[in-house]
């Protein structure tokens, strides 16, 4: 809403103040919160230690240190080596560096479209409603590893991971798609639904500004959930050889790779606390921000 | 729950009888700690009263008075973090500070309590039977279980529930409103408490039921001859209910005396408020209700003076300095006194010291004396605002311009039965063949209980569809022929204003961005947007900067005038009135109803007004037509309807509700139905009221339109 | 009600259909069999690969639509091809299904049992020092991926077992290779290796379910029906778990026989880690073996799980909760 028509009306009735612009309160309140802050400059941090951190280090991506095999931390290899000599610290950062993308989008992919097709489907009932969560069914029956595995593969390589991330999204948006629309069906029936269909706003219109902003708290607790899922997925997915970087490994490795000699604390310590610290730093966010959404919570009265 | 408790001296029970008393309560306080940085919330402050066997005290007040809360604390029902000072003796036996377990052999044995919500009041996954045989199980475990089980169905059946043997399986859900509150009631009866506490029993029900229940509790005080502490906001229900009244405002009591003393006499000019506030069915021209200003100060900051003193006509500077005591009227110390211990001399002994309940009137207000001695009503110390004649009135009806003309309007849906396995199984006559229409400038009040079809009709009306069957008109224009466009135009001229003004508003919205909603929605420029909403916020009593509050932040009355703005956004015709007061505390319904009746008069609305409550219709309504089962049973100008009633149904739900005047509704004789209200699923054939299980005294008529 | 039923499970049919022969077709056109027996040492001659693949129905040559067919009337009788080596696909999948249910069923009913029993004590004790714990446990549980869990606890177990100098902790494998004994020794010896991959699995249920669990619980907490329950005389205690817990025990229930059809492919990372041959372990080698009629079995197992887990979660919802129930 502009506040140059509004000076005007003042000269008529100097009482009224312009309209108020909740972006501005949402973002002033969201900044005033201190989890927010936190959980921002956690996240922030995380995103500078992936891209800086490989400058920082003295090895490459891809580099084996012969000498060095399976290797605790050392001046040398800060957080140790695999088996196969490669520094830890690089391939964490490089780790990490993927995570925060994928589980950023996958989240924010899975919840808006679950959002969508849930509120829509609950909102129109019938025919739509039956074939959406007809398609949902189907999505969720669908073996959606083996087409995640077969399907990764093939775009390994550059943008191989924008192509994970959809296929992610794609197979995550079932369950919730499900709860928005069970709750869309409950809130379609409170009055202010109600009042807005009365006074002829359009449905599209009912779905984005009443109803979907009215489970933000769902959505939300949502998406913070499916970022660890994302990098879930996606780490397990890398750990068969299956993922982004996977190049297609002989059978004879593989074996090896599963034996527990060949495995060193130090190998998943460090990627596991990252991991941790940025799950919590996206869930101090989203609980910030739900706040922030929501006039009724306590931490927002003053 | 950390207790503190008073050790008082022996109880001096002077004044009424020379039996103990079953439950004495004295000086109670309940605070509930702030978490984190939110304040203490002080809920009750300081309540005191006695009540012996067989008596029944009215605990009057508004939302928020504290009068549950003070309940709950003398059940142990509180949760562990509220702290709770003062005494309750049972017996004579302190309770307070009993641990869990043994304060759980006195609940439901000794004193008992039936609580407001009979839908969410009983576990759903047990059967009714079971629940009502734990009841008897818990203080008795040597019982059989098929004692106990014989026990609930003696139970089931005392309380009126038809086929107690077969009911005995039911499941909750499958118990109508009334029905639930009836095995509450079995279950407060169980083991012959010597005291029932009942929570706005009825405050959930229709009339109709209300008055069942009302009946019902009467019978279980009779055989268990237990004291009754009966807790509500409708002053109607306690003139004939109790024997003494207890008025209680922002946690404290403010006014106390036997049921006559208070509504003839009453001292206190908030209990003097509010029984100005109530519409009156009783009354032909009321004129305009007594609305008292404001709403009830937050019990997290409060004012160091009354409470009540912002809202109060007749407030002084004394007022302000300290909280009045409740005293026998004319004890109250002068204004020289109050502003001497205010200034910090030093307070002889005053009379505050005695906070027991001795049985006279007694009011915590500083002019008490002065209000005897004048003998004020209410009418003498609060404004009441003028409200000016509807400009179209001295036109005849017949010669207005029609808003909506409704025809033979037919609404069924299917009756399903379970979620998992949907299923069809009838058919809901919701809405069976309904006529009525309304002119310029009029208001017609749809009346009817819970089920009878009344939101139906409006949501047929209001979705501005081709209905099912029949024809809806509105400004002329028949709403089956319209094309989207005309349909969106005519919106315009006709809105809504619901019933829960919580559920109205959506939450998450700034009180601007709701009233602008309709006028975004029709495409009005941002500048226009803005200069009109502001001029609503002014046209319904609310200020500037509430613009940027959410609902949330509003209490009820001023979100239905939120509602109303949005409402009037538009500039409608038709207003269609869900309800809008009847989530409404008495005093801030005042209000409302009387902001409708003026705005009526400016801007020469005419209002479909729909509502269970036969009072407000009364004051409110020109016309009036009676809903039962989808049918509209009578109809015709309030006067005639309210004089000479000609439908049995009518007559039986204008003798279910209770006047608020002692002596008057003493005197009537209620026509009490029997059972509850039929399906509209499966209606009876003919005359809809005409069934065996809803006689009344009355023989069935046929007509169907009689004015 | 059986009309209803009927529509119901045809609608399962068509969908498990669909999934299955999705899976299919993927793993036909995008696996690569020839490859497999191309790489064997000595280098078979291609008329010989030719002839292999043709006898197994994996033959690229042969267009798709003809395979898919022959495939697809194998699996209406029950028979879903030969597994690449020439193995009876149908049989090996019962025997795997079988190792992966034992491991499921008994991690989820540990896990879940855990689960509830803390995070309806957690919401009882809101924000007190239990919840709080509670709740970071789970947190830290849910944000670590399964597959770090089992390596740590793998890498633990390693420790421990150097420490003390002999196996207590028995991390690869279903039982020892060669093991020789009675019936009770073997089952000893079973359970031995079952606790690592159980305790894993049932770590990352017990997560989920102390947070459901606990926001349930939440819900019913300040139930009316509580108050009630302890206004006629039920101590605190009593009226939570007589009353709240068996309320909020539905939903929860239902979640859980929801989450068993998913854990199908769920454990998958278990079983890999631990050397347990059950499906989710079955599939990966498929994956890599170029297998298409065992990714397209494990598939169908899958589909048929989950479909069989949202449907009886509907039943027992229903059987459970009376306002439900018909």
């Amino acid at each position: 809403m502009s506040t140059t028509h509004v000076s005007k009306e003042h000269l008529e009735a100097p009482a009224a103040p312009p309209a108020p612009n909740r972006l501005k309160d949402l973002g002033r309140q969201l900044l005033g919160t201190r989890r927010v802050i936190v959980g921002l400059v956690l996240l922030a941090l995380l995103a500078l230690f992936a891209f800086l951190g490989p400058l920082l280090s003295g090895w490459e991506v891809g580099e084996r240190d012969f000498t060095d095999m399976l290797a605790a931390p050392s001046p040398e290899h800060w957080m140790g080596t695999n088996e196969t000599g490669q520094d830890i610290f690089t391939r964490t950062t490089a780790g990490l560096r993927k995570s925060l993308l994928i589980g950023l989008l996958v989240a924010v992919l899975t919840t808006g479209f679950a959002a969508l097709v849930g509120s829509f489907a609950g909102y129109f009932g019938g025919l739509v409603d039956k074939g959406l969560m007809w398609v949902a069914d189907l999505a969720l029956v669908l073996p959606n590893f083996v087409i995640l595995a077969i399907l990764s593969t093939h775009f390994a390589g550059n943008g191989g991971w924008f192509v994970l991330v959809i296929l992610l999204a794609v197979f995550s948006w079932m369950v919730t798609s499900k709860m928005v629309r069970g709750m869309t069906i409950s809130l379609r029936e409170r009055e202010y639904i109600h009042a807005a269909r009365f006074m002829g706003v359009p449905p599209h219109r009912i779905i984005l500004r009443h109803i979907l902003p009215n489970m933000s708290s769902l959505l939300i607790a949502d998406a913070t959930i499916m970022v660890s899922a994302a990098i879930i997925g996606e780490t397990a997915l890398s750990y068969f050889g299956l993922g982004v970087h996977a190049r297609r490994q002989p059978r004879r490795r593989d074996r090896r790779r599963f034996a527990v000699r060949h495995h060193g604390w130090w190998m998943f310590a460090f990627p596991a606390m990252l991991l941790v610290v940025m799950v919590l730093a996206v869930n101090m966010i989203g609980d910030g921000l739900r706040d922030a959404l929501d006039p009724s919570s306590k931490s927002r009265r003053s | 729950m950390s207790t503190d408790t008073v050790t008082t001296t022996d109880a001096p029970s002077t004044g009424r009888g020379d039996d103990a008393p079953v439950l004495e309560v004295t000086d109670l306080t309940v605070t509930f700690p702030g978490l984190n940085d939110t304040t203490d919330v002080y809920a009750v402050r300081g309540v005191s009263y006695a009540i012996s066997r067989g008596e029944v005290l009215g605990i009057v007040g508004e939302s928020g008075s504290g009068k549950s809360v003070s309940s709950m604390a003398a059940m142990g029902l509180l949760p562990d973090h509220a702290r709770i000072t003062g005494s309750v003796r049972l017996h004579g036996e302190e309770i307070l500070g009993l641990d869990d377990r043994a304060m759980a052999r006195k609940r439901g044995r000794v004193i008992s309590m039936v609580f407001q919500d009979p839908l969410s009041g009983l576990t759903p996954v047990y059967t009714v039977g079971d629940q009502l045989a734990e009841a008897v199980l818990v203080h008795d475990p040597k019982t059989s279980r098929a004692r106990a089980r014989a026990r609930a169905v003696e139970l089931l059946e005392l309380v009126g529930i038809p086929n107690p043997e077969q009911r005995y399986r039911s499941f909750p859900h499958e118990f109508s409103g009334g029905m639930r509150q009836r095995v509450m009631i079995a279950m407060a009866m169980a083991n012959d408490p010597d005291v029932i506490i009942c929570d706005e029993p009825t405050t959930a029900l229709d009339v109709t039921i209300q008055a069942q229940i009302l009946e019902l509790l009467r019978t279980a005080q009779r055989e268990t001859g237990a004291a009754i502490v009966m807790i509500t906001h409708d002053l109607g229900v306690v003139a004939g209910f109790v024997d003494r009244v207890l008025v209680m405002y922002a946690g404290r009591p403010v006014e106390m005396g036997a049921v006559d003393e208070i509504y003839y006499s009453s001292r206190m000019p908030y209990t003097m408020g509010l029984l100005g506030a109530v519409p009156r069915m009783d009354l032909d021209r009321q004129g305009a209700l007594v609305p008292i200003q404001g709403t009830p100060p937050s019990l997290s900051d409060l004012p160091p003076g009354c409470p009540f003193a912002p809202r109060c006509p007749i407030a002084q500077p004394e007022c302000e300095l300290a909280e009045p005591d409740l005293l026998p009227i004319g004890d109250q110390p002068s204004a020289e006194f109050i502003r001497a211990v205010h200034d910090g001399t030093p307070a002889p002994a005053s009379a505050a010291d005695d906070v027991h309940d001795t049985g006279v009137q007694r009011s915590a207000c500083v002019r008490s004396g002065e209000i005897a001695e004048n003998a004020w009503t209410a009418r003498d110390i609060y404004p009441v605002p003028e409200i000016p004649d509807t400009p179209v009135s001295a036109v005849r009806r017949d010669d207005r311009a029609e808003m909506l003309r409704v025809a033979e309007l037919i609404k069924h849906h299917p009756l399903t039965k379970g979620t998992v396995f949907r299923r069809r199984v009838g058919t809901v006559y919701a809405v069976d063949g309904i006529d009525f229409d309304i002119r310029e400038g009029e208001t017609l009040a749809l009346v009817g209980e819970s089920g009878c079809g009344k939101s139906s009709t409006l949501m047929q009306i209001m979705g501005l569809e081709r209905p099912q069957g029949g024809t809806i008109e509105v400004m002329g224009q028949n709403t089956a022929g319209l094309s989207r466009s005309a349909r969106f135009a005519l919106r315009r001229d006709m809105q809504i204003v619901f019933q829960d003004p919580m559920s109205s508003l959506d939450p998450r919205m700034p009180v601007f961005d709701i009233i602008a909603e309709p006028l975004r929605t029709h495409g009005e420029s941002p500048s226009e947007v803005t200069r009109r909403v502001y001029e609503l916020i002014d046209l319904v009593g609310l200020n500037t900067e509430h613009a940027t509050r959410f609902p949330a932040e509003f209490s009820g009355g001023q979100r239905q005038r939120v509602g109303i703005a949005r409402a009037l956004a538009l500039e409608p015709k038709l207003l269609v009135l869900d309800e809008p007061v009847s989530a409404l505390d008495v005093s801030i319904q005042a209000g409302v109803v009387n902001l409708l009746e003026e705005l009526q008069a400016r801007l020469g609305l005419a209002y479909l007004f729909v509502a269970h409550d036969l009072s407000v219709v009364r004051h409110i309504a020109d016309r009036v037509a009676v809903m039962y089962l989808g049918r509209i049973v009578e109809i015709g100008d309030t006067h005639s309807i309210y004089t000479r009633p000609s439908h049995p149904y009518t007559q039986a739900l204008l003798s279910a509700i209770p006047i608020p005047d002692p002596e008057k509704e003493r005197a009537r004789t209620h026509i009490v139905l029997d059972g509850d209200l039929p399906s509209p699923a499966n209606p009876p054939t003919g005359c809809r009221f005409r069934t065996g299980a809803r006689s009344s005294s009355h023989s069935p008529r046929t007509n169907r339109s009689s004015a | 009600m059986g009309k209803f039923l009927a529509r119901r499970l045809l609608n399962y049919v068509v969908l498990i259909f669909l999934a299955t022969s999705f899976a299919y077709l993927l793993a036909a056109t995008n696996l690569h069999p020839r490859g497999y027996f191309e790489q064997m040492q000595p280098p078979p001659s291609p008329e010989a690969v030719n002839a292999q693949l043709d006898a197994l129905n994996l033959n690229d040559q042969t267009p798709i639509a003809q395979r898919y067919v022959t495939w697809m009337s194998g699996v209406v009788v029950g028979d879903f091809g030969q597994t690449i080596q020439g193995g009876d696909v149908t049989e090996e999948m019962w025997m795997k299904a079988g190792v992966t249910l034992r491991l499921i069923t008994v991690a989820t009913i540990l896990g879940s049992a855990v689960g509830i029993a803390v995070g309806a004590y957690a919401a009882v004790r809101q924000y007190r020092g239990f919840d709080k714990v509670s709740t970071a446990a789970a947190f830290f549980v849910l944000s670590v991926p399964t597959v770090v869990i089992a390596l740590a606890v793998q890498v633990g177990a390693n420790g421990i077992n150097d420490l003390l100098g002999f196996q207590l902790l028995r991390y690869s494998g279903e039982y020892s290779a060669g093991f020789q004994g009675n019936g009770w020794e073997l089952l000893l010896n079973r359970i031995h290796h079952a606790v690592l991959p159980t305790f894993v699995l049932a770590v990352a249920l017990f997560a989920a379910f102390a947070r459901y669990q606990r926001n349930m619980m939440l819900d019913v907490l300040g139930s009316d029906f509580v108050r009630t329950a302890m206004a006629k005389g039920l101590t605190r205690r009593a009226a939570l778990f007589k009353h709240a817990l068996r309320t909020a025990l539905i939903p929860t229930i239902t979640y859980f026989t929801f989450t068993f059809g998913a854990l199908v492919s769920g454990a998958t990372f278990t079983e890999k880690i631990y050397g347990w041959h059950g499906m989710g372990a079955w599939l990966i080698d498929s994956i890599f073996s170029q297998d298409v009629h065992v990714v397209a079995a494990v598939s169908w197992f899958m589909a048929i799980t989950i479909m069989a887990a949202s449907f009886l979660s509907d039943i027992l919802y229903a059987w459970l909760d009376p306002r439900v129930r018909v």
